[in-house]
C-alpha cells in the first residue's frame, strides 16, 4: 500500500486559497472551520512564501497519542482518520497537534467545543464507505472513488500535492533540481520524521 | 553583488530587446535565482527559539490558525503522556499508600475519654451545604478528570471503546457545568471560614506536638480550626483558585488573544494541580471519615460530642461553653 502525503511546494504557491474554498465545498465543513489554510511567511518582505497546510496524516500521530478515548486510526493508506462517534471535544489533539489541524464547531455552552473536524485526506471516516453517515460526519470520500484528494487536484499551479509519499518526493526533487532552487517539503520533517533530501 | 545583479540584468534585458526583441521572456527565466531570499523551512525551525511557532499571516477570519508548526505540541505530548502520569501516580497512590500505612500503624483515632453522649453544635446548616457543594462537585470533578487521563488505561478496556466515549463525554458535561457550583462554593467557604483560619502562633505549638493526632494521649490545646485544618482550607482556597483560573481558560479557549502556548500552558496548571489536589483531599476525607473517631458527625449532624470537642479543640470548646452559659435561655419556664 502506499503511503500517503501532502506536500505543498511553497515556490509555486501563489495564495489563491483555491483548496480552502473547495474542501470547504467538497465536504460541506462546518461553519467556523477550515480544513485546510494558506499561511503567508515573511509576508511583503523579500522572499515571502505562502504554504497550504491542513492535517499532514502523521507517522506516530500525536492526536492519536493524547487522545482520551482512542478515537484516531490510522488507515492501510496511512492517513489519520477519527471517529466523531468516540470524539468528546476535549480539544487535546488540538494541543499537541503541531499543525493546527483540529479544529471544533462551537455548539452549546460555554467554549464547549462540538465534535473534533480536520482533514481526512478526502478518506471519510469509519463509517461505511460512500455513505450518507459517512458524508454528513466526515465529507466526501474520493479514495474510495479511486480519487485523490480535492485540494491537490484542482490545485492551479500543482504547488500542493498528494500521493503517494515516495512519488510526490520524487516530482518535488525533480522539480527543485530543474529549477535550480527549493525552500523545502514543508512540514514534513515534523510530520513524517524525514525531509527530502535536494 | 546586487550592483552586479543588476548590471546583469540590464544587460540581458538590452541584449534581449536589441537582438530578439519579442522573445525577450527565455532571457528573462534565466535571471538570477528568485529564492535567493526566500524563506527555508529548515532555517525558520532551527532558529525557532525555545516555544516559538512559525506563524503568518493568514486571510481567513481565525486568528489562531496563522500559527503555521508549533513545534512544542510534542512537548506537551510528552508532558501529558508521561509527566502527567509520573506526577499523577506519585501523588496519588503515594498518598493512598501512606494513608494505609497511617492506618496500620496508629489505627483509628479514638476518642481517648470516650463518648460523652452530650453534644456541642460544631457546623451549621450553611456551613455543611457550603462543605458538601464543593465536596459532591469536588468528587464529580476529580473522577471525570481522572478519566480523562487515566480511563483509557484502566477504564476504557473494561467498558469498551463506545460505552467509555459515552461515559468520558458526559464526564466531559459534567465536568464543565459543575465547575461552576465548585467555584461557587470555594468562594463561599474562603467568606465564612477565613476569619477561622488565619495562623498563628498557637498552629507552631500545635505542630510541634505532631498535632495531637501522631502520639496518643497528647492533645495540644486548638482553637475552632487547628493547623492541620488550617492547611488544607488554604490549600483547598488556593488550589481551588489555581483551578478555577486554569480551568476558565479551558472552558472559554482562545479568549483576548491567547494562543496555542497559552492553552497548553493551562493545560498543563489545571492538570498538575489537581493531581496533588485530589491527593491532598484522600489524606483530608481519610481523617474526617475512618481516620478518626467523631471525626465525621462535625459535618454529618453538625453536632459533635463534647469529649471530641475537648481533645481536638480545647480553646474552641471553651469559648462555646463560656457564650452558652452567657446567653439568655432559650425558652420561657411556662407558669
Amino acid at each position: 500500500m502506499a503511503r500517503m502525503k501532502f506536500l505543498c511546494d511553497a515556490d509555486r504557491c501563489i495564495e489563491c486559497n483555491a483548496c480552502v474554498t473547495a474542501c470547504k465545498n467538497e465536504h460541506d465543513v462546518p461553519w467556523g472551520i477550515n480544513r485546510r489554510r494558506v499561511v503567508t511567511i515573511n509576508d511583503g518582505k523579500p522572499g515571502e512564501r505562502s504554504v497550504s497546510m491542513a492535517c499532514m496524516h502523521c507517522t506516530d500521530a500525536p492526536c492519536a497519542a493524547v487522545c482520551p478515548v482512542n478515537c484516531f486510526y490510522t488507515t492501510a493508506d496511512a492517513v489519520v482518520l477519527h471517529s466523531k462517534d468516540l470524539c468528546i471535544g476535549c480539544g487535546y489533539c488540538f494541543y499537541a497537534c503541531p499543525f493546527g489541524a483540529p479544529q471544533y464547531p462551537r455548539v452549546g455552552n460555554f467554549g464547549s467545543r462540538g465534535k473534533m473536524d480536520k482533514c481526512t485526506y478526502c478518506a471519510g471516516g469509519p463509517d461505511a464507505d460512500l455513505t450518507m453517515a459517512e458524508y454528513t460526519k466526515y465529507g466526501s470520500n474520493r479514495l474510495a472513488e479511486g480519487k485523490l484528494p480535492l485540494c491537490a487536484e484542482m490545485c492551479s499551479t500543482k504547488a500542493l500535492l498528494a500521493g503517494d509519499g515516495a512519488i510526490i518526493a520524487e516530482i518535488y526533487k525533480e522539480r527543485v533540481t530543474r529549477r535550480g532552487y527549493g525552500s523545502g517539503a514543508w512540514g514534513w520533517k515534523t510530520a513524517y520524521q524525514e525531509t527530502i533530501a535536494l | 553583488m546586487k550592483t552586479a545583479i543588476l548590471a546583469l540584468r540590464a544587460l540581458v534585458f538590452a541584449m534581449a530587446l536589441a537582438v530578439i526583441g519579442h522573445t525577450a521572456p527565455v532571457f528573462a527565466q534565466q535571471a538570477p535565482n528568485p529564492t535567493a531570499q526566500s524563506v527555508n523551512e529548515q532555517q525558520l525551525l532551527d532558529a525557532l527559539r525555545v516555544g516559538g511557532v512559525l506563524d503568518g499571516r493568514i486571510t481567513i477570519p481565525n486568528e489562531t490558525a496563522k500559527v503555521l508548526i508549533q513545534p512544542r505540541g510534542k512537548d506537551w505530548r510528552d508532558f501529558h503522556q508521561t509527566t502527567l502520569w509520573t506526577i499523577g501516580g506519585v501523588s496519588i497512590l503515594g498518598m493512598l499508600g501512606l494513608l494505609v500505612v497511617f492506618f496500620l500503624v496508629r489505627g483509628k483515632i479514638r476518642i481517648e475519654s470516650g463518648f460523652s453522649g452530650r453534644t456541642v453544635t460544631r457546623f451549621g446548616g450553611v456551613e455543611r451545604f457550603v462543605h458538601w457543594l464543593t465536596a459532591g462537585c469536588f468528587i464529580i470533578l476529580a473522577l471525570s478528570g481522572l478519566n480523562l487521563t487515566f480511563g483509557k488505561a484502566f477504564v476504557a478496556p473494561v467498558l469498551g471503546e463506545s460505552a467509555f466515549a459515552l461515559l468520558a463525554g458526559w464526564g466531559k458535561f459534567a465536568h464543565n457545568y459543575l465547575s461552576f457550583p465548585f467555584m461557587f462554593g470555594l468562594v463561599m467557604m474562603f467568606v465564612i471560614w477565613v476569619k477561622d483560619n488565619i495562623p498563628g502562633k498557637l498552629d507552631l505549638e500545635w505542630l510541634k506536638a505532631g498535632g495531637g493526632i501522631l502520639k496518643k494521649g497528647q492533645h495540644p490545646p486548638a482553637p475552632r480550626f487547628n493547623a492541620g485544618q488550617k492547611g488544607i482550607f488554604w490549600i483547598v482556597i488556593l488550589g481551588g483558585a489555581a483551578m478555577s483560573v486554569s480551568g476558565w481558560h479551558l472552558l472559554f479557549p482562545f479568549g483576548a488573544g491567547s494562543t496555542v502556548s497559552d492553552q497548553q500552558f493551562w493545560a498543563n496548571v489545571h492538570a498538575v494541580v489537581a493531581m496533588v489536589f485530589i491527593a491532598v483531599m484522600l489524606a483530608h476525607a481519610y481523617i474526617g471519615s475512618v481516620g478518626m473517631e467523631g471525626a465525621y458527625d462535625a459535618m454529618g449532624s453538625g453536632e459533635v460530642d463534647e469529649n471530641w470537642a475537648r481533645e481536638h479543640h480545647s480553646l474552641w470548646l471553651a469559648q462555646e461553653e463560656k457564650r452558652a452559659a452567657m446567653a439568655p435561655p432559650l425558652s420561657v419556664p411556662a407558669e
